[in-house]
């Protein structure tokens, strides 16, 4: 079995998906290529090969790569991509954006969100929002594979020492630009990342209220997170969305507030190892599935919380 | 421009599956089916593009059984020209729908093709990526607002970070996120013209695409499923629970 893991990162960093996603890839096989696609990510490469299990790191430094952009960086990973029995990335806004168009000129099938690896060749994934888990068998000759990354835990970022190898690659498909992006600020931990996240919904009534989870997170080393009521009111932006169509997160401690429950939310957090759940509604779906629930006024109970913590 | 919308059937997003005792599948039999929501911010998006004088046809295609023409009778009631439905027995795998849609792209010559990002069923979100490689055409996944002028679209689409914007050269493809806009409901004198809008049945066959069965569902299982566990009656009780029971403060 040989992988090519594509690693994630921003140029500068390797940003921490890359880790389950290498542990998925040693769960198949050993042989493990990492490959650092971008421009000026020389930093990048070095993170990598550090990355304990992978045997080399690809580097492929050019300016077409510098965004990623799926028309480019997917010709790149397509004629590298058959000399390898499977091709993994993290299933990140990149990873989904770019794997389908790889697998598309390998003409073979993608497998999406896999949560464990049965065999090289068998996968399991849930489908239905969560609500069903598939277990499907690809007869691909090569297998291209995003990995969900709460489902496998991260390889050591250290310990490692592959071998660097530059490639030099130019593909600029010269159908599409970068423009410019938005990205919000925040100087807490990742949210596909934290240990504790603590998440608002539309019970949080503005996003002035919003803040009111800001010193709880501040106690707990916490990322806030939102339900799509919350994103849809405009309270906060749209990256903070945890859910079937936002972000997945498994963390030890999640909590729940002024959040109902409902299927498309729960898609998001299920896997968490504890979930609280503060709603005034003792009805909500949400206590379904919570460890601790408390039936209070979330505006009563919050400030109370942060006092004792 | 012509712009092509593809659009799918599926369990209606409240309803909650049922995994049959077999674990081949999950129970579809008697569930309530709607059109994807994603799919229906698609045909949203052309009808807007069209009432704003950019898009001057939409064709709506789906692929399955007869049943998903009451699908695009719906796209039609909110503002599709016309339908055709590709007529498949069972659900192909994804990339065998990407060429079915690649092959109707050939035909149609759409300026701009709109999906929706994933499917509310088999979750995979990749079925756009793949059209946008099999017909060599720019994609900008997860769009939250598209503008279409001197021949490219710019999109701003949500990724992990925050927004990016692209710009595109046309023809292209883009899927749609939630937040692109809030769809319309069919209003009845809609919904009876467009049971006399054209709808074309194509197999296939007839577009020249054997159909792969690279991808074997071995079963189905039910989640693990978690129970409800313990209300308790103050903060200091819950900060407590916490630190004793669960240990994780």
């Amino acid at each position: 079995m040989t992988t090519l893991v594509i690693a994630e990162h921003d140029n500068a960093e390797l940003k921490p998906a890359t880790l389950n996603t290498v542990a998925a890839a040693n769960a198949i096989g050993s042989d493990i290529t990492l490959l650092v696609a971008g421009s000026g990510c020389q930093a990048v490469a070095e993170q990598a090969a550090q990355v304990a299990g992978v045997s080399k790191v690809l580097v492929a430094d050019s300016a077409s790569f510098e965004h990623q952009l799926a028309e480019n960086v997917s010709l790149l990973v397509a004629e590298l991509g058959t000399g390898y029995s499977h091709i993994l990335a993290p299933a990140t806004t990149i990873g989904k954006n770019l794997l389908p168009r790889v697998a598309a000129l390998l003409d073979v099938n993608q497998i999406s969100d896999i949560i464990s690896v049965e065999s090289a060749d068998t996968f399991t994934r849930p489908i239905y929002a969560g609500n069903a888990i598939a277990t499907v068998q690809s007869a691909d000759a090569i297998k291209v594979i995003t990995v969900r990354s709460t489902g496998f835990d991260p390889v050591a970022a250290t310990g490692g020492s592959a071998a660097i190898d530059a490639i030099s690659a130019e593909h600029d498909a010269g159908n599409s630009s970068f423009v410019a992006n938005q990205l919000a600020e925040s100087d807490r931990p990742e949210l596909t990342a934290a240990g504790v996240v603590i998440s608002g919904g539309r019970g949080m009534g503005n996003g002035d209220n919003f803040k009111l989870l800001d010193g709880i997170a501040d106690k707990l080393g916490a990322a806030v997170g939102a339900s799509r009521a919350a994103v849809d009111a405009g309270f906060v932006p749209n990256d903070m969305q945890v859910g079937q169509t936002g972000k997945i997160v498994a963390p030890q401690l999640y909590i729940a507030v002024g959040i109902s429950g409902a299927i498309q939310h729960l898609a998001g957090m299920k896997d968490s190892k504890v979930i609280v759940a503060i709603n005034k509604d003792e009805d909500a779906p949400i206590f379904q599935v919570a460890d601790y629930g408390l039936v209070a006024d979330l505006f009563e109970v919050l400030p109370e919380l942060e006092a004792a913590l | 421009m012509k712009v092509l919308v593809a659009v799918k059937r599926v369990i209606d997003y409240n309803v909650r599956v049922r995994v049959k005792a077999d674990n081949t599948d999950v129970d579809l039999a008697n569930t309530k089916m709607a059109l994807n929501p994603f799919c229906e911010i698609a045909v949203e998006e052309a009808v807007r593009l069209k009432e704003k004088g950019v898009a001057d046809e939409i064709v709506v295609v789906s692929i399955g059984d007869k049943a998903c023409q009451e699908q695009l009778r719906t796209s039609l009631a909110l503002g599709a020209d016309r339908a055709i439905q590709i007529d498949v027995a069972t659900a192909p795998d994804p990339l065998s729908i990407a060429k079915l849609l690649a092959k109707v792209v050939e035909q149609e010559q759409p300026g701009l093709v709109l999906l929706g990002k994933q499917a509310i069923d088999s979750d995979n979100n990749q079925t756009g990526q793949m059209l946008a490689a099999l017909t060599k055409m720019p994609q900008a996944t997860f769009a939250s607002e598209l503008v279409i002028a001197d021949g490219k679209a710019t999109v701003t689409r949500e990724v992990d970070g925050g927004m990016q914007t692209l710009a595109l050269s046309l023809p292209a493809v883009v899927t749609t996120d939630l937040r692109l806009n809030e769809p319309r409901y069919a209003s009845l004198p809609n919904i009876m013209k467009a049971k006399r809008k054209p709808l074309a049945v194509m197999t296939p066959e007839e577009l020249g695409v054997t159909l792969s069965n690279n991808l074997t569902t071995l079963r189905v299982d039910t989640p693990p499923v978690r129970s409800a566990g313990v209300k308790v009656e103050s903060v200091a009780e819950l900060v407590n629970k916490l630190k004793t029971e669960a240990k994780v403060l």
